[in-house]
């Protein structure tokens, strides 16, 4: 069965190619899917009629009990035969019905071999929750095809609604469907039914659960209305989907559930009473339809609530009715059905009221209409009234023994079966009959080919109901796995097994075109009488139906629910979403006040206790930390604020020192530095002032709610400190650093070892953060190289000679040590002599510091080689690649400040990008390379040995991922300086429009600031630009 | 374990220092917030790792439970570094946002805006329903063979 499913799946992907390219011809060679798995079911039916259950088994989460179970049973095997035999042919029916090139037609061929493939799976599948998630399939594949025709919006609308409406009975089902798996201790159906949970309120809600979702999916009052409403889907999905397979899913459940769960509460009253007021309903709108196929559609409501009565009724003899009616039901209806696609195509129409003399025309259709039509009607011989009959010998007989609901099932069933042959009278004379006054219809040729599919369908329940005595063994194996028989007969069967009498069962039904003059035929022959004459007087039975107020109608009720529902979702969305970031923020904070806020109060009393400080230093830095976030909050010009802010930050570093934090200490005061530059670098471009943004009330409240929250996290740290009773595992870091890292600095191995992978996590943070930097001040392209005295400089060979001279100090770093910057002049003997102070070039004179330069020129390479000796040492003493890095971003940020932003091309000629990129492929590298050695990724190893001059050396593998960790972070500050830095120093230069030169960094100070470069909006905020002017005017570069 | 007064009545003081920058609609005065609040986070940690002890660096007579915790040490080290990257991303959002707006101030979101005025749409949608109403009873308006061949 896994093969036929696998079958399935497959020609479901490949139709689509197939179908797109060769045209709907390929529905012939798809047919041969749905076929080969009914013949392979056909070879199993003497097994299952013997009484054997083909079973398979395919574990799938063995530790949720779920598995790709499947059984054939007489209940599944029938249903399969049908699912894939109309399959087939429904298929194969496609091929003529679809024009090449249709839209959609790809998708619609795949998904139609899906749903044949999960309608299959549903009825074999033993597993209750894998049975559920085909059910969800099938919903999910019909809302596809229900959609087909995706221009129209009524095709929309409709399979929006089935999809709705059937998965909102789904998902009641699957509570009760857990609910059944849990109380039966097993997932399996078979187990369940065959050893169904104790009754209690519990089993009974979830099967009244299932049935929700059965009824729903099976198109029963009041959820009904989405079925005819799917008619909007191409006539071939209606006939498939919404006569013969999916809609009777629903049933096909009831079927499976009933032997078990018959009996429970409210089971068979519920089921008998929507039942019939389905049968009735449906049978009574299909008499005013004057679209064909909507007639149909309600037929179909109508048979649903019929098969809703028999199945769901429990007894021995209404299951055996019951499995008869759904196969009759699916061969006459996909029958009338595809007629019904052939009419249309053909004529262009389906309104019964445009079509005239059709029966003329068209002799071959009208015959094999009427043959499915006398089988919906329940005309002898075919197997619809075999299915009638047997449907009311077996309510009958219970009724007879005194079931009172037996008697409404009946008469319910009896009314509906009026209506049934009103409207199939309905049905042939719209279809087929020559109407006065109404032009005759122009049926130019009858394709024979068209009508294969329905042709077979018919002749098959012609068959059918001649062989009807075939059948029964069969399905009276599925009838006797229900119930033996039904009340008193059971009692009296009961005697008669303990009386040792034969165990032969009296009264149980068997299948037959003719059992005699009963009961049955005589109800039977009324109800067709009165049916003809319903339609007799069809005028004044619609007169009467349209004085039927409109308001009864569940679909207005749906569309109500539906509009509320969106209309609630409008209002909600413009209450929460105001488009104000402060007001999100604002949202969030105070929900975390609130709910950390109340989650505190319910501690009560808080653990811990307090001492004034740790050390008394403490108090001075915490006081000048606190004044300077209190000034930082109400300042009002940039740069004050920065500098406040920046307070805290050096700050920060004093108290992690007085902590003992070494490492923290030194990080921190070297980022407070770098931070404090970049923020300089973008903010000369700003307005010196901070727009004011709210009024009074708004900083009330921003203060309450900033107020809220350093209260609730003071209490939180507090009971959190209290809440550390277990000794730390940091105890054993030492240690670990030490005999495993062989590192004395624990914090340092503990990044590039012991937590190696978060610090790798860090890294691509900070590449992130620096490509992001970059691109968004790149507006278009991250360029390659810094900015150089390039060509412009008609120096070429100088140009050549500089990049290999200023590269030299990089690669030294990189392995380790330093070139002492003489070494690389001394091999440009015989060039001409270039400046060392390039700012002489770039700068204007009035913005040049000679000495500025010169010191930073000269204490340059010193940086570098102590930012070097701090990557290597950190392994034993505070530093390491984070702190390392920084001193060596610090050293290009004084170059870049000092002498402008080829001074910085110069220091460092190398792609800020490649670094990163390197660097973090060199950590990653290293962190892998141990699995290379059959160990764990980020296992360390050391290295000593004695060198002659040097002396005993030690090298710990992890120093190489702190190299990649150096490298990074100088990338990030080389990507900033570059980006807020040099980038912004040239489109400042670009906005000034002064372009005659790449000599001067600094544009006149008179220049106006014009709003030429953004294209966007002119804002109307010119008081803003203006102080930009200003700002230009004072602050300038802070060169 | 006892906590350091001073140390929490600080961060209660840069957290609703950072938060009040924070909730202003200057991109420059939320970054300066999103530091304070970076910082008293740190400052958290700080004070949850317990007292003052000498720093973590593996000597002969130093017992590890002398030492300052070194774990929150990394944990604050990872911190600061990420939120120096964030931070110099957002200022290059803000530099971005003056170049093209020459605003330093956050508006409201016009898209969130638009959502919330979108129910006259919904009613244009529904006046639509007639429209395709022609083609009522069948699939092949136009196109039946009888009328072709």
């Amino acid at each position: 069965m896994i093969t036929s499913l696998v079958g399935f799946a497959l020609a479901g992907l490949l139709l689509p190619i197939l179908t797109t390219r060769f045209g709907p011809r390929m529905f012939v060679v798809a047919a041969a899917v749905p076929a080969a798995v009914f013949v392979w079911l056909l070879f199993q039916v003497p097994a299952v009629t013997r009484g054997e259950t083909p079973t398979e088994l395919h574990p799938w989460v063995p530790q949720l009990d779920l598995a790709f179970a499947f059984r054939l049973d007489a209940l599944s095997l029938t249903m399969a035969l049908i699912v894939t035999g109309v399959g087939a042919l429904v298929v194969l029916y496609c091929a003529r019905y679809f024009r090449r090139g249709e839209d959609g037609l790809g998708r619609f061929s795949g998904v139609l071999l899906a749903f044949a493939g999960a309608m299959f799976g549903l009825v074999v599948s033993d597993d209750i929750y894998v049975l559920f998630m085909f059910w969800e399939a099938t919903t999910v594949f019909s809302y596809l095809l229900i959609g087909q025709y995706t221009a129209k919006r009524k095709s929309r609308g409709a399979a929006l609604q089935a999809l709705l409406v059937t998965t909102a009975g789904g998902l009641a089902m699957l509570v009760g469907v857990v609910i059944l798996a849990v109380e039966s201790g097993t997932t399996r159906v078979s187990q369940i039914v065959a050893d169904p949970p104790q009754a209690s309120g519990l089993v009974t809600v979830a099967v009244l659960l299932v049935l929700l979702g059965a009824l729903s999916k099976s198109a029963q009052v009041p959820l009904h209305f989405w079925l005819p409403s799917a008619m909007a889907a191409p006539t071939p999905v209606s006939a498939y989907l919404h006569a013969a397979a999916m809609v009777k899913a629903g049933i096909f459940l009831i079927a499976l559930l009933v032997p078990a769960f018959g009996d429970t509460p409210g089971w068979r009253p519920v089921l008998v009473a929507v039942g019939v007021l389905t049968m009735l309903v449906g049978g009574w709108r299909a008499l005013r339809q004057h679209d064909l196929k909507l007639l149909l559609a309600y037929g179909t409501v109508s048979q649903l609530g019929f098969l809703t009565v028999v199945v769901g009724y429990g007894t021995r003899n209404a299951a055996l009715a019951g499995i008869t009616l759904i196969t009759g039901h699916a061969l006459f209806k996909a029958t009338l059905f595809l007629v019904v696609g052939i009419i249309d195509n053909r004529l262009g129409t389906r309104d019964l009221r445009k079509i005239s003399g059709l029966g003329r025309q068209a002799p071959l259709l009208a015959v094999v209409a009427t043959l499915a039509a006398a089988s919906m009607a329940g005309l002898p011989p075919l197997l619809g009234f075999v299915a009638k009959e047997a449907v009311f010998t077996a309510l009958l007989e219970d009724a007879e023994h005194g079931a009172p609901l037996g008697f409404v099932a009946l008469i319910g069933v009896a009314l509906g079966s009026v209506l049934t042959v009103a409207y199939t009278a309905r049905f042939i004379w719209g279809a087929f009959a020559r109407k006065p006054g109404v032009e005759p219809a122009e049926f130019v040729h009858e394709h024979v080919d068209f009508l294969v599919s329905p042709a077979i369908l018919a002749l098959v329940s012609l068959a059918l109901g001649i062989a009807s005595p075939l059948l029964d063994p069969l399905f009276g194996r599925y009838a006797d796995s229900v119930a033996p028989l039904s009340g008193e007969a059971l009692a009296a069967s009961r005697a008669a097994t303990t009386a040792g009498d034969t165990v032969a069962i009296p009264d149980a039904a068997h299948l037959a075109l003719w059992h005699g003059v009963e009961p049955a035929l005589g109800i039977s022959a009324v109800t067709l009488v009165l049916g003809l004459a319903l339609f007799a007087a069809r005028t004044r039975v619609s007169a009467v139906q349209s004085r039927v107020p409109s308001w009864i109608d569940s679909a207005r009720g749906y569309s109500r629910v539906v509009h509320l529902v969106d209309r609630a979702a409008v209002r909600l969305t413009r209450l929460t979403q105001t488009g104000s970031l402060p007001i999100y923020v604002a949202t969030i904070l105070v929900v975390l006040v609130a709910a950390v806020g109340t989650a505190l109060a319910l501690v009560g009393e808080l653990p811990g206790s307090f001492r004034p400080w740790d050390s008394p230093a403490q108090l001075p830095i915490a006081i000048v930390m606190g004044v300077a976030t209190i000034a930082a909050a109400r300042a009002h010009k940039r740069f004050m604020a920065v500098v406040l802010v920046g307070v805290t930050g050096y700050g920060m570093a004093a108290l992690f020192a007085l902590q003992g934090a070494a490492d923290l200490a030194l990080t921190q005061a070297l980022v407070e530095t770098v931070t404090l530059v970049t923020f300089v670098l973008v903010l000369r471009r700003l307005p010196s002032a901070i727009g004011q943004d709210h009024g009074r009330r708004h900083r009330i409240v921003r203060a309450v709610i900033g107020v809220g929250v350093g209260i609730v996290m003071s209490v939180v740290a507090v009971v959190a400190l209290g809440s550390r009773i277990a000794e730390p595992i940091s105890l054993q870091f030492p240690e670990l650093a030490y005999e495993g890292g062989h590192g004395r600095n624990v914090v340092n191995v503990l990044l590039v070892d012991i937590r190696g992978w978060d610090t790798l996590g860090e890294m691509s943070v900070l590449v992130v953060a620096a490509t992001g930097v970059a691109s968004l001040v790149f507006l278009s392209r991250r360029s390659s190289d810094m900015p150089r005295l390039g060509p412009e400089t008609e120096r070429p060979r100088w140009f050549a000679r500089r990049t290999r001279m200023a590269e030299a100090p990089i690669e030294a770093t990189a392995s380790a040590g330093a070139t002492p910057d003489g070494a690389a002049p001394s091999q440009e003997k015989g060039n001409q002599r270039t400046p060392w102070l390039l700012a002489g070039k770039t700068l204007a004179p009035e913005n040049r510091s000679i000495i500025l330069e010169v010191v930073v020129r000269l204490l340059f390479h010193s940086a570098i080689v102590v930012s070097v000796y701090l990557l290597f040492a950190g392994h034993n003493i505070p530093g390491g690649g984070f702190a390392g890095g920084l001193v060596a971003g610090l050293a290009f940020v004084a170059r870049y400040l000092a002498a402008g932003r080829f001074e910085l091309g110069e220091a460092a000629p190398i792609d800020a990008g490649k670094l990163l990129g390197f660097g973090v492929l060199f950590a990653g590298g290293t962190a892998l390379v141990p699995i290379f050695f059959g160990v764990d990724a980020l296992t360390s190893t050391w290295f000593e040995a004695e060198l002659p001059v040097i002396g005993h050396i030690e090298f710990v593998t992890s120093t190489l991922f702190d190299i990649g960790v150096y490298l990074v972070v100088v990338g990030l500050a080389l990507d900033i300086l570059r980006s807020l830095g040099a980038e912004i120093d040239r489109q400042q230069e670009e906005d000034h429009g002064d372009e005659s030169s790449p000599d001067d960094g600094i544009p006149g100070a008179h220049e106006v600031n014009t709003l030429s470069h953004t294209p966007h909006e002119p804002t109307p905020d010119t008081p803003a630009a203006t102080e930009t002017d200003a700002e230009n005017a004072t602050e300038r570069s802070p060169r | 374990m006892s906590a350091s007064l001073v140390l929490i009545l600080l961060m209660a003081v840069l957290y609703a220092g950072g938060v009040y920058l924070l909730l202003g609609r200057s991109m420059t005065r939320m970054l300066l917030g999103f530091l304070l609040v970076g910082n008293a986070t740190n400052l958290l940690i700080l004070i949850i790792a317990g007292p003052a002890g000498v720093a973590p660096i593996v000597a002969d007579g130093v017992e590890p439970s002398e030492m300052h915790d070194p774990l929150p040490e990394a944990l604050i080290l990872t911190a600061i570094v990420i939120t120096f990257g964030v931070s110099a991303f957002l200022l290059a959002l803000i530099y971005r946002s003056w170049r093209i707006a020459r605003a330093d101030v956050i508006t409201s979101d016009e898209a969130d805006v638009a959502v919330g005025g979108a129910d006259s749409s919904m009613d244009d949608e529904e006046s639509n329903e007639a429209e395709d109403g022609s083609g009522e009873d069948t699939e092949f308006e136009g196109r039946a063979e009888a009328k072709t061949s």
